[in-house]
């Protein structure tokens, strides 16, 4: 140990250059893309392919999507549809993670696998069946098929993480809510879920990032103008206005703003709900 | 992980309802010795009510929305399906259905076919490919996010943003950097005097390019779940280790890895499978293309049905079935590899 002591911890100047070395190349590779596509989105339409970083900033693709196309219609769509799988995939995530995380019952186990092996199914073995059967149902075109797709996409790997959350809630707080007269759906309800927020949290996010970027079923079961999700959407956009780089950014950055805004309210619990849901699987 | 539940099942060992898994099959001996007979039907379901209420919304969707069109994908791979004989309803004549049931023909024309193992050394290629690059780049900056250091939460930031994007906003990106004629990369490259790179066009850039894209899709994901992993290793064990003096290298090899095996496997099983399944980045970014350079399975079977003429449903089920016979081959080794290294789940 020549010279001064390092404290234990502590890093060394090269040792320091380094990890923020690697660190500002990681975080420019990560957000160099989405940046891009941002500062596309305000030059004029002309020079969408200049190479410069900023040019006669404008928003003038931006007046074009919400003047020109149902942009607005679309985006209302997904808003709903993405809003209702949320709710809807948290509250039935997260009752099935504390049934399997809590109870022992007859179909557990199977229950358990099912969910790991909905993971491993190709959509395109389903979505021609699941078309049809939507046809049936006659929920074609409408916003409930959407949701009931998007929750078995989500709920699986949902109830998964909420089982390990609730895994680490000590089983004595149920325990008392048992003896101070709950019952099971009370101890839940009041007891375990205001303890499970971070849990909630990140199944929330799943699921709303789930819905909101699905672009497979979107596409096959939704048609006619207002009834398009922003994925569908822009897919009638990219054929109709094939080179035109401009408005295809703008409303890029349109969709990416809410699920940002989302990540950056849930992004606080992101770790902690991952820990406690990857750990114990 | 075995540990854990081993423990709450014994802390609550001693409750009527809760956590009774294994302590029912490890004390099912000694209630049977006591005398106690298997309970009856209807105090199975007093007993059970609760539990089999609270997963009854999931078993209802899921049997609906997977089990049924899984049979039903199922049974189209056994039948000679295609756009022209399948029910359909053209102009007011309704025509039905005159497909039929041609056993499994539909496998051995598939398994005969040298694309078949063309498609899977490739799927399996870029699998691996994808894993692998993005499990270690998420350890490497995870290891690095676990320090503190001024700027940690934004480089966090930063580095999770690939996620919070929507992918098909991502890959649009990703198409935009990787255009030959005007895209950024080529034009920096340009730049600097190296001739134009045909990412998307040419069999190999393209390869390479659609991994690129996954991994960094991939990233943060592994990178939050491993994050999330080396936190609740405690900070007792790196502190004795080098009191001990253990080196860097050495605290990494026998603490972090050992710490972070039950989040690596979860996470390592979970990509796995959503990478071999990756429709969206290989459909969007070269549509499978150039040629047939980056089609994998997946991306096969959606061609089937919806892109060549005739549509040929069966042959598409045929292949998803394949897919998840795969998959399903693989969660059972992977498991039972798990189980002989003494871990449970």
């Amino acid at each position: 140990m020549a010279g001064s002591v390092r404290k234990r911890g502590e890093r060394g100047p090269l040792a320091s250059i380094g990890l923020h070395g690697t660190l500002v190349v990681a975080s420019v590779v990560a957000v160099f893309p989405v940046l891009w596509v941002l500062l596309t989105s305000l030059k004029p339409a002309k020079d969408a392919i200049s190479t410069d970083f900023v040019k006669d900033p404008t928003f003038d693709n931006y007046r074009y999507l919400v003047e020109e196309t149902s942009f607005f219609t679309w985006f209302g769509n997904s808003v709903m549809v993405a809003a209702v799988t949320t709710v809807l995939g948290v509250f039935i995530a997260a009752t099935t993670g504390y049934a399997v995380s809590r109870f022992r019952f007859p179909g557990m186990r199977p229950l358990m696998w099912t969910l790991l092996v909905t993971q491993m199914f190709p959509m395109a073995i389903l979505i021609v069946p699941l078309y049809n059967l939507m046809g049936q149902l006659g929920l074609l075109n409408q916003p409930v098929g959407l949701i009931i797709t998007y929750l078995t996409i989500a709920v699986p790997f949902c109830a998964w993480m909420m089982k390990g959350f609730f895994d680490t809630i000590p089983v004595e707080i149920d325990e008392s809510g048992r003896v101070d007269g709950l019952n099971p759906f009370g101890t839940f309800w009041r007891l375990i879920l205001p303890l499970a927020k971070p849990g909630l949290a990140v199944t929330a996010f799943y699921s709303f990032i789930t819905a909101w970027g699905e672009v497979a079923y979107a596409s096959a079961f939704m048609v006619g103008d207002e009834n398009l999700t922003l994925a569908g959407g822009l897919q009638t956009f990219v054929t109709q206005y094939t080179a035109n780089w401009g408005p295809m950014t703008a409303a890029s950055v349109l969709i990416a703003i809410p699920a940002a805004a989302f990540f950056l309210f849930a992004q606080r619990h992101l770790v902690a709900g991952m820990t406690a849901g990857a750990t114990k699987g | 992980m075995a540990a854990h539940t081993s423990q709450s099942v014994a802390k609550a060992a001693g409750e009527d309802d809760l956590a009774r898994g294994r302590s029912r099959r490890t004390g099912s001996r000694t209630e049977g010795s006591s005398g106690r007979n298997r309970p009856g039907l209807g105090q199975v379901i007093s007993k059970h009510w609760y539990a089999w209420a609270m997963v009854a919304p999931v078993v209802l969707v899921l049997g609906v929305i997977i089990g049924w069109p899984l049979v039903r994908g199922i049974y189209l791979s056994l039948t000679d399906a295609n756009e022209r004989n399948v029910a359909r309803t053209i102009g007011v004549n309704e025509i039905p259905a005159t497909y039929e049931f041609v056993g499994l023909d539909n496998y051995t024309a598939v398994l005969a076919d040298p694309v078949f193992l063309q498609r899977l050394v490739w799927t399996v290629t870029w699998t691996v490919a994808c894993v692998s690059v993005t499990f270690t780049l998420g350890l490497v900056l995870a290891n690095m996010l676990n320090r503190s250091f001024r700027g940690r939460s934004f480089y966090r930031m930063a580095l999770i943003l690939p996620w919070a994007v929507p992918g098909f906003v991502s890959v649009f990106a990703w198409r935009f950097l990787f255009n030959r004629d005007n895209g950024i990369l080529n034009k920096v490259l340009e730049g600097g005097g190296i001739a134009a790179v045909p990412w998307l066009d040419d069999p190999t850039w393209a390869k390479l390019s659609v991994i690129t894209v996954n991994v960094w899709l991939g990233v943060p994901f592994m990178m939050v779940a491993l994050l999330g992993g080396l936190q609740s290793i405690p900070g007792e064990l790196y502190e004795a280790a080098e009191m001990d003096g253990a080196s860097a290298w050495q605290r990494f090899r026998h603490i972090t890895l050992p710490g972070l095996r039950t989040v690596s496997m979860t996470v390592i099983l979970l990509s796995t499978i959503w990478t071999f399944n990756m429709f969206p980045v290989i459909f969007l970014l070269t549509r499978g293309g150039p040629g047939d350079a980056t089609e994998i399975l997946v991306t096969q079977a959606f061609r089937e049905a919806f892109v060549e003429s005739p549509r040929d449903f069966a042959g598409s089920a045929t292949w998803g079935v394949l897919i998840l016979a795969l998959l399903m081959i693989f969660a059972l080794v992977y498991k039972r590899s798990l189980r002989k290294q003494g871990e449970v789940w």
